[in-house]
């Protein structure tokens, strides 16, 4: 440590104002202050802020949050090229093979989006001196979690770079953007890049081998669409897709689970409820718009039933929470403290909402099997509306109550 | 049934701002303010409502191919449909001065905000573009109606989102060669990118 602490304090006046290096001053700040604990202290005079909580702390308990998603998401990878090439079927057969897999092919995905927005990051910071931002952190992190495996390396690193950009560094960078970076960057993929986001063949990796006899890539989205359409029951369609490669593929407790096709990190309920609950926890995210989402999507679900035109919309509700990325959207993205609503009474409606368009979308559109990535985006679009309104209620009893 | 799937469906799928980027001049400039973008969307509404209908009138009583034979059969071969444009605009110019009149009267601070925004929707091209719409579509009266409230309200909405987060945006720290209307034109962009989440639904 003694060595570090010398030789970043050897090299410090060459980005000090006067220095040959002054113009990267906040590359190398930026360094220092992720290898040291900075000395800042607070000013004598003025407001005196004290809380243990500072930006740092709260992105990498994000982080930390997504790590369960990150780890089964490797893993899982590993296990569906498996399974589809029917090299072995047992869950834990093979588990050294199965977790290297996954790595080669998620930690690439990790590496470049954390480089290519990281470099953008440095780049902003030093043309516009301020402060390397930490909210990066989180973004380099969701981004690979929502993308399949298959995706190729240069779209994942232009997405990140067109997401920091034009959805955060125009609007001045962490905690000024407007919609979600990673959602953008998503979305952007499925907009300009179709084929290798969507349908059925790219969200498990077969690599040269060939897929057994009758596999199917569908996700469980796919499946139920595809069900509503030819008016067979959903449950039926789920319960008998992808025999080929064991019966149960799309079971409830396996959809809870995650052992199924999907992006990344989004297969799995269970470990986004964990990651929830380390979110929530730790105070970083609001419960309210986690549970307002979950409740939004079962109440629309419940809504579907009732008018029930298709098969689709005769779906139990509880499925639609299982499947997609409805979860891992609710509890990582929705809860964005920046682009979500502000005001308690608007994060309710907010998470609400998303919740209720995820499922219009799943169910009546069929451009989009899955809706959690726009519905949240428009969320963001009319988050500061709500806030607005909100505010603006508040502000109208409280003078109500107001005696002169 | 009808009405009501076409109502959903030029608020959100085919929103006027959005799926075909029409009324971009007040959308981009009168967006400010949250109190001002409602009382543009709020004439916008009203202005669409009026015109389409009427000019509905107008169209299939008196400029459509074979619309005259009401008047005498010998005018069953005048087709007329050449002056739509001149025709709608009328329209819409006297409505809009109706509006504007109302306005002045009752709400004079909006009719300072708005400035010469309120004339300016005379010449609107989302409000032309409904009567446009309407005449290509072959909508019949109700539908008319119905389809210029809804694209209205569909207006109404994407400025009224669009100023509260300019109104946000005063927080953030935009480049200085992007303040102002470049931002706004991003922003719209990225609005789009999400109103993108009901195109493709078919009602």
């Amino acid at each position: 440590m003694k060595f570090l602490r010398d030789l970043l304090d050897k090299q410090k006046p060459l980005f000090q104002k006067g220095g040959k290096l002054e113009n990267l001053y906040y590359a190398f700040e930026a360094g220092e202050t992720f290898l040291f604990t900075p000395k800042h202290t607070n000013a004598i005079k003025g407001a005196q802020v004290k809380d243990a909580i500072d930006l740092k702390r709260m992105m990498i308990t994000v982080v930390i949050a997504m790590i369960p998603c990150l780890l089964f998401g490797i893993y899982n990878t590993g296990h569906q090229h498996f399974l589809a090439t029917g090299q072995t079927a047992g869950l834990w057969e093979d588990f050294g093979p199965k977790a290297l897999l996954g790595l080669q092919l998620v930690l690439p995905i990790v590496i470049v989006a954390y480089a290519a927005g990281g470099a953008v990051e440095a780049a902003f910071a030093v043309i516009r001196k301020h402060p390397i931002n930490e909210g990066f952190l989180v973004t380099g992190m969701l981004i690979p979690l929502v993308v399949p495996a298959t995706l190729p390396l240069w779209q994942v690193a232009l997405a990140t770079i067109f997401a920091v950009v034009i959805a955060k560094e125009v609007f001045g960078g962490t905690g000024m953007n407007i919609l979600n970076v990673a959602m953008t960057a998503r979305a952007f993929l499925y907009f300009a890049y179709p084929a290798q986001i969507s349908g059925d063949q790219v969200w498990t990796y077969l690599g040269d081998k060939a897929p057994v006899d009758g596999f199917s890539g569908a996700t469980a989205l796919a499946v139920a669409y595809n069900a509503g359409v030819e008016g067979e029951t959903v449950n039926t369609a789920l319960a008998s897709h992808n025999s080929a490669i064991g019966a149960g593929l799309f079971d409830f407790a396996n959809l809870f689970i995650g052992w199924i096709p999907g992006s990344i990190g989004e297969t799995s309920t269970l470990m986004a409820l964990i990651g929830a609950v380390i979110l929530v926890a730790t105070g970083v995210a609001s419960w309210k718009i986690i549970v307002s989402g979950f409740a939004g999507a079962y109440l629309m679900g419940l809504v579907m039933n009732a008018f029930a035109v298709n098969k689709y919309m005769e779906m139990g509700p509880e499925y639609h929470i299982v499947m997609g990325g409805l979860a891992f959207g609710v509890v990582f993205m929705a809860t964005d403290p920046v682009s979500a609503a502000q005001t308690e009474i608007g994060k309710w409606i907010y998470g609400l909402l998303i919740g209720v368009l995820t499922v219009i979308i799943r169910v009546t559109n069929p451009a989009y099997p899955e809706g959690i990535m726009l519905a949240v985006l428009f969320m963001n679009v009319f988050a500061p509306l709500i806030d607005y309104y909100v505010v603006k209620a508040n502000k109208k009893r409280r003078l109500q109550r107001a005696t002169v | 049934m009808e009405l009501f799937s076409l109502a959903i469906k030029s608020i959100f799928i085919d929103n006027m701002v959005f799926a075909y980027f029409l009324g971009m001049c007040s959308f981009l400039a009168v967006s400010k303010k949250v109190s001002t973008a409602l009382g543009l969307g709020a004439a916008v509404i009203f202005v669409l409502t009026v015109t389409v209908p009427v000019n509905w009138l107008l169209n299939e009583f008196i400029l459509k191919e074979g619309a005259l034979t009401w008047a005498s059969a010998s005018l069953a071969g005048v087709d007329l449909s050449f002056l739509r444009f001149i025709m709608f605009i009328a329209i819409i110019a006297a409505m809009v001065q109706l509006v504007e009149m109302v306005v002045e009267k009752f709400a004079p601070a909006l009719y300072g905000a708005l400035g010469i925004f309120l004339p300016l929707i005379a010449v609107n091209c989302a409000i032309l573009g409904g009567s446009l719409f309407m005449a290509q579509r072959d909508y019949t009266l109700a539908e008319s109606a119905v389809y210029g409230f809804g694209s209205g309200t569909g207006f109404f909405l994407a400025i009224v989102a669009l100023a509260a987060i300019r109104e946000k945006l005063k927080y953030s720290n935009v480049p200085n060669g992007l303040k102002g209307l470049g931002i706004t034109m991003l922003l719209t962009g990225l609005m789009g990118i999400a109103f993108m989440s009901f195109m493709g639904i078919d009602l």
